[in-house]
């Protein structure tokens, strides 16, 4: 099997190869179209702000290949999130995969919540074949200021003073707004679960 | 719901951890790989690794050692410790760090907090603040502890968060090693006046100290060495412990 990291200008490519390496699984990192395209599963990851992201997918075209998989595709974070319709980041358009938007979190009385999200919150309402052996309310690592509103590609809710997607379906794309590659066994299981698609 | 986060500290110097009580005294407390992924294993929700190294080498051996602990720990974990500029912050990052601290670098040119939450973003940079309460209010003091200004704590605290750091650390140079608590005052004060979490660190000595700093001060973390270290609370213990008193815990 051939597990492909998507490589742009976004942070947290190496946590994720090494999350698959301790499953035992190499992942490539690489902006070669052909290596993706031929990839069996494909890792978009992402820690980053989305303009400058959209940007460069854009320059490269990556981002017409990377809507035109038919493999698994697994966004994390930021790549989750350029997944998505619309980000207010930025006022950016993003891939449209997703029927989400993305916003920013609002505090709604001052200092009430911190922004952004840091820290381990429970994902809840799963249901997609991404969280087999992933217990409802498991908890995993989130590091975001903007986040995806719920809708019909909804596979998982969290609640940080609102309820969102946590994680989002659609066909062969998937995509998860924590780091699962930062949370511990829980994340790996999903993972993993992903490899097995 | 967002859980309250215990996080373990290591000191490093060249490559081993130590720990240093009231910053003096160190002792050897093993390899920090090892210890790191035990941590993880134990149900730790963070680390922090602090580099005290002081020799020419120490870049080079520090970004090695983050790739090995990137490679071994499958929770998030920040490093800090001399960290001066952008070049340096982007090396650790790379090397599979998540997060980078800085302290005097910041303190003596802030522009840098600006620099880095602009190119790296706010998420991974953490300020770190060593401060001691004085006479009158809680100053801010530079080069582990030795050197002292006339700023107050808050004060920087709050311009470091306009200029974009995300997390605040906060030691309290009066409370650490003594495993009395920790500064439940200064602690609550930037917790529940800066909207960034904000970690306590100093003084924990009980498990009721970690209730104290989440419950009264409004902690978001609690970072502790020395307890850990040698064992005399365990995490699994703590965790159950808190969660027993209502504060919100990931198992």
């Amino acid at each position: 099997m051939k597990t492909v990291i998507v490589k742009y200008n976004a942070g947290n490519i190496r946590s994720v190869q090494f999350a698959l390496e301790r499953i035992g699984v190499n992942g490539i990192v690489t902006d070669n179209v052909e290596e993706i395209r031929s990839a069996d599963k494909v890792i978009f990851p992402g820690v980053g702000e989305a303009s400058t992201a959209m940007a460069y997918l854009k320059e490269r075209k990556l981002d017409q290949v990377i809507k035109d998989l038919q493999q698994p595709v697994l966004g994390i974070c930021l790549g989750m999130q350029l997944m998505c319709k619309h980000s207010e980041e930025n006022d950016t358009e993003c891939l449209g995969i997703f029927d989400s938007n993305v916003k920013k979190f609002e505090s709604p009385v001052a200092n009430l919540l911190k922004i952004p999200q840091i820290g381990w919150n429970n994902i809840t309402n799963l249901h997609s074949v991404l969280f087999e052996h992933v217990p409802e309310n498991s908890y995993m690592y989130f590091v975001h200021s903007y986040y995806a509103a719920l809708g019909a590609d909804t596979i998982a809710i969290t609640n940080y003073v609102i309820n969102y997607s946590s994680a989002l379906q659609k066909d062969n794309f998937y995509g998860v707004q924590f780091h699962p590659e930062k949370s511990a066994t829980a994340g790996s299981r999903i993972i993993e679960n992903f490899l097995n698609i | 719901m967002l859980t309250k986060r215990i996080i373990p500290c290591l000191d490093i110097k060249d490559g081993r951890t130590v720990k240093g009580i009231n910053f003096e005294n160190i002792r050897d407390a093993g390899d920090p790989i090892e210890l790191g992924a035990l941590y993880a294993a134990q149900g730790a929700d963070e680390l922090v690794f602090l580099d005290i190294t002081a020799t020419n080498e120490r870049r080079k051996t520090l970004s090695a050692l983050v790739t090995e602990i990137a490679r071994h720990v499958n929770i998030p974990f920040t490093v800090g410790g001399g960290i001066a500029s952008v070049e340096d912050v982007s090396v650790l990052l790379q090397s599979g760090a998540d997060k980078i601290s800085v302290n005097t670098s910041a303190f003596k040119n802030p522009g840098l907090v600006d620099e880095l939450s602009r190119q790296f973003g706010s998420q991974c940079i953490v300020l770190a603040i060593d401060t001691r309460f004085e006479g009158d209010d809680w100053y801010v003091y530079l080069n582990g502890g030795r050197v002292k200004t006339e700023v107050k704590a808050y004060d920087w605290a709050k311009e470091a968060v306009e200029r974009g750091a995300g997390e605040i650390l906060l030691t309290s140079m009066n409370n650490d090693g003594t495993k009395q608590g920790f500064a439940l005052d200064i602690t609550g004060k930037l917790a529940q006046n800066l909207n960034v979490p904000v970690i306590a660190s100093g003084g924990a000595g009980t498990m009721e100290h970690f209730v104290d700093v989440f419950q009264t001060a409004q902690a978001d973390a609690a970072l502790a060495a020395s307890i850990f270290h040698y064992k005399e609370i365990e995490i699994p213990t703590l965790k159950n412990y808190l969660y027993q008193q209502n504060i919100n815990m990931r198992f």
